[in-house]
C-alpha cells in the first residue's frame, strides 16, 4: 500500500495573522509557520494504515523553503520519504492552481491512496481534496470521521448535518479525514533522529510539466478586492455572581429585547 | 435578465433554509433558477416559488443518493453548459463546497467559498468572506469563467418574492467515473426539536465548565427557543456529539445572540462564533479570554447562574 499525504505549512493559527497590504496575500513575516494541525490527522491515518498493511508513506508539500519544516515534522512522526514542490511562480496560487500542482506531483508518484486533512487552517476552504480527485479522475472519499482500509477497500464514516454516511470505495482514491479521527502521535526521539536520514526530493514546476503562468497570484481565477481587520468588539459589562447572576443575565437579555 | 443558478439543499424534497437565503441573494444578481437534484422536486416547487425562483431545473438519478458528490458536480456542470448562467450559488456545507470545487475544475471557473455576503458589482458578484478566525473580512470576486460562490447559512434573512418556478426536467448523463465512492449506509440524525445550529437566531453553548452535564445548557436554550452548541473540548471528551461543535473544525455560527457557558474562548472556538451580533458569557474564571468578546458577562458557576436565568426567563414569559 503506497500512501501519499498532502500537507501544508501554515501560519500559526494562534498568532496574530494579517494580510500584506500591497497584494492582499497572507503576510507570513513575523508569524511562525508549522505543519497544519488538521494535516497531522491525515499523517496519523497514513501511518496507521501503513503499519497494518506494510505500506509506504510519502509526504508531499508545496511551498517556499520554510515549508520543508512541515515535511520534516511528518518524517519525524514516521513517514518514509518526502517531496517538496517549490517554485518562485507558485506564491499566491489559489485552490485551483494548488490542486493542479498537487495532481501533477501525485501522478509522478506511485500511489494507492492520497490522504489529506479536511481543510487548511489558513485558507480553510476545504475544497482541495475534491478538486484533486476531480483532476486525478479517481474516487473521492472525504470528510472522514473514521477511516478503515482493508486490502483495496476504503471505508469511511462521513458525518453530515442531516445524516451520517458510510462510504466505500476501492483504491486508488483521494481520502480526507477530520479532527474526529485519532489525535496525531508525537515524534519520538528515535523518530527525530531517523528523520534526518530520510530522503526528501525537491521538485520544481518544470519537473512537473506545469507552466509558470498556470499558477501564482496573477493567474488565480479569483481576486481579492479588499481586506479589512475586524474592528475589535467593545468590551461589555462584566458582573460577578453574588447569588443574582442569573437574574442579571436575563435583565440584560430583556434590555436587548431577547426576552 | 441574467440567470443565476442556485443549488437546492433539501431532504427528500423538503427545502432547507439556506436555499431560501441563496435565492434571496441570487435576486440581487439576476433571475434565480433553482437546481433540484434528487427526488421530490414537485414537493419543493412551492417553497422555491415563494422565494423567487423563476425556473426549477429538476433531475433525478439514483446516483445522487448512491454516490458521494461527484454525480452532482457532473449534473451541475452539464446544466451550466446548457443554461450559461452568470453565476452559480451553492450552500456552504462540506458537500456543497466539494460539489463547487469539482464544478470549478470542470467548467474552468473561479470559486469563492464561505461567503457571508454577496452583492452585484461592476464586473460580477462581489463576495464578502470572514477569514482568520473571524478577525478579518475579505472582499473578493471571480475573474475567470462563471463565478461559483458557496454561501454560509445566515448570510441574509430570506425574503419572500413570487417566482414562476416552472419546472424543467433535465437528464444529465452520469459517468461511471463519478460512481466510485458508494454510500453503503445512511443513518438519519435524531431530531432534537431544537432549531438547527447554523440557522438559529439564538445559540447557547457549553464548554469544559459544564463538567459533562449539559442539563443546564439545554434547559436555558429551551427557555429561549435556542439551539445548543458545544466547544471542541466537550466534543473531544465525548460529552456531546460532534455535530454540535462550534469552532474552526465544527460549525461557524453567526446568530443574533450567542451565550457561551463554561467556555474559555480559545481561538478554535472564537473562529466559530465571534461574528455573532450579541455575545454573553458565564464563566468561573474572570480572566477567561471569552470575556474580551462579550457584551455582557457573568463571572460565576454556570450550574448556579443558568438554572436561575432559566427560571427568570420562564417567569417573565409567564
Amino acid at each position: 500500500m503506497k500512501i501519499v499525504v498532502c500537507v501544508k505549512h501554515v501560519p500559526d493559527a494562534a498568532a496574530d495573522r494579517s494580510f500584506d497590504a500591497s497584494d492582499h496575500t497572507v503576510d507570513r513575516s513575523g508569524v511562525d509557520g508549522l505543519l497544519s494541525e488538521l494535516d497531522e490527522y491525515a499523517v496519523e491515518q497514513a501511518l496507521t494504515i501503513a503499519e497494518v498493511g506494510d505500506g509506504e508513506v510519502t509526504v508531499l508539500t508545496i511551498g517556499p523553503e520554510q515549508a520543508g519544516d512541515a515535511v520534516r515534522k511528518a518524517l519525524q512522526m514516521g513517514a518514509d520519504n518526502g517531496v517538496h514542490v517549490s517554485d518562485e511562480a507558485i506564491p499566491g496560487s489559489d485552490a485551483i492552481a494548488t490542486s493542479l500542482v498537487l495532481a501533477k506531483a501525485v501522478e509522478k508518484l506511485d500511489y494507492d491512496i492520497v490522504l489529506c486533512g479536511m481543510a487548511s487552517t489558513d485558507g480553510e476552504m476545504g475544497v482541495v481534496p475534491a478538486m484533486l480527485a476531480e483532476r486525478l479522475g479517481i474516487a473521492q472519499v472525504t470528510y472522514g470521521s473514521e477511516l478503515t482500509v482493508d486490502g483495496s477497500t476504503i471505508r469511511l464514516r462521513r458525518d453530515g448535518d442531516v445524516s451520517s454516511e458510510t462510504v466505500e470505495a476501492s483504491t486508488p482514491a483521494v481520502v480526507s479525514v477530520t479532527d474526529q479521527t485519532p489525535e496525531a502521535r508525537y515524534p519520538s526521539f528515535k523518530g527525530i533522529m531517523a528523520a534526518k536520514k530520510k530522503p526528501v526530493e525537491s521538485w520544481s514546476l518544470t519537473d512537473l510539466g506545469v507552466d509558470a503562468d498556470q499558477v501564482g497570484l496573477a493567474s488565480a481565477w479569483s481576486t481579492v478586492l479588499a481586506t479589512q481587520a475586524r474592528p475589535p468588539r467593545s468590551k461589555g459589562e462584566i458582573v460577578t455572581d453574588e447569588g443574582d447572576g442569573g437574574v442579571k443575565l436575563v435583565q440584560y437579555l430583556a434590555s436587548q429585547k431577547f426576552v | 435578465m441574467s440567470e443565476i443558478l442556485v443549488l437546492v439543499d433539501h431532504v427528500d424534497g423538503a427545502v432547507r433554509k439556506p436555499t431560501l437565503e441563496l435565492l434571496t441573494l441570487a435576486r440581487r444578481l439576476g433571475e434565480p433558477s433553482a437546481v433540484f437534484l434528487g427526488s421530490g422536486a414537485e414537493q419543493a416547487k412551492d417553497s422555491l416559488a415563494a422565494y423567487g425562483a423563476e425556473k426549477v431545473y429538476a433531475a433525478d438519478d439514483s446516483a445522487f443518493v448512491d454516490f458521494l458528490v461527484a454525480p452532482k458536480a457532473e449534473a451541475l456542470a452539464q446544466l451550466v453548459g446548457q443554461a450559461s448562467p452568470s453565476a452559480v450559488l451553492i450552500p456552504s456545507s462540506p458537500e456543497g463546497k466539494e460539489v463547487a470545487g469539482r464544478l470549478a475544475i470542470k467548467i474552468e471557473s473561479g470559486l469563492i467559498t464561505d461567503a457571508v455576503d454577496v452583492v452585484a458589482g461592476d464586473s460580477g458578484p462581489e463576495v464578502t468572506k470572514s477569514v482568520f478566525a473571524g478577525n478579518h473580512t475579505v472582499t473578493t470576486s471571480v475573474t475567470r469563467g462563471t463565478p461559483i460562490i458557496t454561501v454560509k447559512p445566515n448570510a441574509v434573512t430570506p425574503e419572500e418574492a413570487t417566482g414562476a418556478a416552472s419546472v424543467e426536467a433535465f437528464t444529465p448523463s452520469i459517468s461511471d467515473a463519478a460512481k466510485t465512492a458508494r454510500v453503503v449506509e445512511r443513518k438519519e440524525r435524531k431530531a432534537t426539536g431544537r432549531p438547527e445550529l447554523t440557522e438559529a437566531a439564538i445559540v447557547v453553548s457549553g464548554g469544559r465548565g459544564t463538567g459533562g452535564d449539559f442539563g443546564p445548557i439545554e434547559a436555558f436554550a429551551d427557555s429561549l427557543g435556542a439551539a445548543v452548541g458545544a466547544s471542541r473540548a466537550v466534543v473531544d471528551s465525548g460529552w456531546y456529539p460532534h455535530s454540535y461543535q462550534v469552532g474552526q473544525t465544527g460549525k461557524t455560527v453567526s446568530p443574533q445572540l450567542y451565550v457561551a457557558a463554561g467556555i474559555s474562548g480559545a481561538i478554535q472556538h472564537r473562529a466559530g462564533m465571534q461574528t455573532s451580533k450579541t455575545i454573553l458569557a458565564v464563566n468561573k474564571d474572570d480572566e477567561a479570554p471569552i470575556f474580551e468578546l462579550v457584551d455582557f458577562g457573568v463571572v460565576g458557576d454556570l450550574h448556579k447562574v443558568l438554572p436561575q436565568a432559566t427560571e427568570e426567563v420562564t417567569k417573565r414569559k409567564g
